[in-house]
């Protein structure tokens, strides 16, 4: 789960959301009013025009007022927007004396409803994980395993093994004295490499790491093992912090995480409960990678792999 | 090798694809002999389980022979004969180890995306969307299995394979249906769908100790089976289901009520079908519950309602009051098969039940869309279609 500030932007996108909602619903009950406001109810064509559009803003509403993150949806009005003042830009071209007057004013007003929606996709955007300046992101997951927590600390502590689970680590090598030296694979075969330092280890209980000093990215996390209730196995808890600075290898480490980044440290929870129990990674034809959050996305067919 | 393929709604294809290989150390590859066509695959093939893609092979009821293991399989050699249980299990999640092996928690890689649904994931399932896995299905000339070593059941080879073949889902579906009941001498079961799983049901309901046994369908030829099975029976296009079955029980109501439906009831009042069927058409629900709905309103106070008909999603005008006001319980899941392999092996080996009576049709693999036609709309009688993938 990352924790972030959007709410800012989140307000203003539920207001615009709310402004659809209204717009729409004016539209599709009184299109002749707004054709005649904005100078075009000499067009055939503009009740089914304005139905269309008002339909458009229901549609607006319903991504912005159904959503927890409203504001990204913003850009869904963006579009809507350029749509609007490319029908109204041709509006005034063809019109002449009152009706060009009524359409150039309603031009005007929408352009002003567009600065405001462009403004808040914008900020939307900035406040996306990992692409602002010094932006810590924590993730948590946690996951049982059917396993005695000897064994799943162990697992883990032997470092040598996270990359079995952890689908983007390309290898981690101890390298004696409580450090480490970690190399991922990031887009377009860039490997991104640091060194980390074991900072605590509970035998059976805790390992907690940080980033040395001049890594790229700084980052520092720990995982924590206790008795699940009953014998149920081993409760294991995962926290990691990192702090994607403004640079081309920030972002790079934030887009290697996804877009998703909990749903992927969920996903390396899930692949280490697959392989301590089951001693593989769940492969199908359709996820022939075994889990991962964008194979989910684009399934292969359910036919054999070649 | 050949594969039946889901190409979208109403409509499968048998066709050429690459044969399945090993992808980690404890699948083998079995070289199928017989598959069969399954109640639940018409609820792919109409189009009411989401995540499905063109494409994909479908099939979950199949055996063989093993051609290959991977490097874990020590339990399985090269020329065993299995059966394969529909649901994937690994054997080793808490799941496994309560023997709940159809919600296993580590066969479905694509986990996340039924969580989005359900809440938490079910199994993987051969042949059953990308929800359930992504797992190819056995309408094929082969198929890869994973944790080989623990789910397939070996069988020799005195036992034919329609006797068998059903081991790998109704059989064990049915048997849990009526397990579901807690059966108890003088118990009166109530069955609806004469379907195989439903016969299936009647028969073990009266091996598991039931006293009466009554089944609910519409078509007279699969009652018939039913009642050879030992069923009273009930066509509900003829009687009035909840009438007759408070008759049939001097007022009490059967003491368990079993749904072998699922979500593709129908019903023989026209503007209720017609109202869950533009709900179901709109994606408004995915199931038409009436079978669920009568199971609910049927059974006797403090009785329960086992379910074993499929359902992919959400059902509207559950009768919660009825429920809950006459302290009912309610028992479901797909069947945890591998508990029951050995035990339903063993009574078919002395003789207490051949599940082949099932069977009315017999085609080669190139005519499975006919089968999936005929089973639809339940031509010439249509009761089970077995494939033969090598004919």
């Amino acid at each position: 789960m990352s924790e972030k500030n959007h709410r800012m932007p989140g307000r203003l996108a539920t207001t615009l959301g709310w402004a659809s909602l209204g717009m729409g619903v004016v539209q599709l009950a009184a299109p002749g009013a707004i054709s005649r406001l904005s100078g075009i109810d000499d067009s055939p064509w503009a009740d089914k025009a304005i139905r269309f559009v008002g339909v458009r803003e229901l549609l607006h509403a319903a991504a912005l007022l159904g959503t927890r993150r409203p504001a990204p949806m913003t850009w869904t009005r963006v579009a809507g927007d350029a749509m609007d003042l490319t029908m109204l830009g041709r509006a005034v071209a063809n019109r002449d004396g009152d009706r060009r007057r009524r359409a150039a004013a309603a031009t005007v007003a929408v352009a002003g409803i567009a600065l405001a929606d462009f403004y808040t996709a914008m900020r939307a955007n900035r406040s996306k994980p990992g692409a602002g300046p010094e932006a810590t992101t924590n993730l948590r997951a946690a996951v049982t395993v059917n396993r005695p927590r000897r064994e799943a600390y162990e697992f883990w502590r032997t470092l040598e093994n996270l990359p079995r689970f952890m689908i983007h680590l390309e290898s981690v090598e101890s390298i004696g004295g409580g450090y480490s030296h970690w190399q991922v694979r990031g887009p377009a075969h860039k490997v991104i490499e640091w060194d980390a330092e074991i900072i605590e280890d509970r035998e059976d209980q805790l390992i907690a790491w940080r980033s040395i000093e001049g890594a790229t990215v700084r980052n520092s996390g720990w995982v924590r093992f206790t008795d699940a209730p009953g014998g149920r196995g081993t409760e294991v808890r995962v926290r990691i912090d990192y702090e994607a600075r403004a640079g081309r290898l920030g972002l790079a480490f934030a887009r290697l995480l996804g877009e998703h980044p909990e749903q992927q440290v969920r996903d390396d929870l899930r692949r280490f409960k697959q392989v301590i129990e089951t001693g593989e990674v769940t492969r199908s034809e359709g996820s022939p990678e075994g889990t991962r959050a964008q194979r989910q996305l684009f399934q292969r067919l359910a036919q054999p792999v070649r | 090798m050949k594969a039946n393929c889901w190409m979208g709604r109403n409509t499968v294809e048998v066709r050429e694809v690459p044969d399945p290989r090993i992808l980690n150390p404890r699948d083998a590859i079995v070289r199928i002999t017989s598959s069969a066509i399954c109640g639940s695959d018409l609820h792919l093939y109409d189009g009411y389980i989401p995540t499905m893609k063109k494409g994909d092979i479908l099939g979950h009821e199949f055996m063989g022979e093993v051609v290959e293991v991977g490097p874990r399989v020590t339990t399985l050699r090269v020329g065993d004969r299995v059966v394969v249980p529909f649901p994937i299990a690994c054997g080793d999640c808490l799941a496994c180890a309560d023997g709940m092996y159809s919600v296993c928690e580590n066969s479905n890689p694509n986990a996340g995306m039924a969580e989005k649904l359900m809440g938490h994931a079910p199994a993987g399932i051969f042949g059953y969307s990308h929800m359930l896995g992504g797992y190819p299905g056995g309408q094929a000339q082969y198929a890869r299995v994973p944790f080989a070593d623990f789910g397939p059941i070996k069988v020799e080879d005195d036992l034919p394979d329609e006797q068998v073949l059903f081991l790998s889902d109704i059989f064990p579906t049915g048997w849990m249906g009526a397990e579901m009941c807690d059966i108890k001498q003088g118990d009166v079961i109530a069955v609806w769908g004469a379907g195989p799983v439903g016969q299936f049901t009647v028969a073990s309901a009266y091996l598991l100790g039931a006293e009466r046994v009554i089944c609910i369908d519409r078509f007279p030829y699969r009652l018939e089976i039913a009642a050879r099975a030992g069923a009273e029976t009930l066509n509900y296009e003829e009687v009035d289901v909840l009438d007759a079955l408070r008759d049939m029980t001097a007022g009490r109501g059967p003491d368990a009520c079993i749904d072998a439906v699922g979500m593709e009831a129908h019903y023989p009042v026209r503007a209720v079908q017609a109202y869950d069927r533009a709900k179901q058409a709109t994606r408004m629900e995915t199931g038409r519950p009436y079978a669920l709905r009568e199971a609910i309103l049927a059974c006797r106070n403090g009785g329960i309602v086992s379910v074993s008909g499929v359902y992919g999603g959400l059902v509207d005008k559950f009768p919660m009051g009825s429920f809950m006001n006459r302290s009912l319980t309610m028992k479901t899941g797909q069947c945890h098969v591998q508990r029951y392999l050995d035990p339903l092996l063993n009574r078919i080996r002395e003789g207490a039940i051949d599940p082949s009576f099932v069977i009315s049709h017999h085609l080669p693999l190139d005519e499975a869309p006919r089968g999936y036609e005929m089973f639809k709309n339940k031509e010439n009688h249509c009761n089970k279609v077995l494939l033969r993938p090598w004919a």
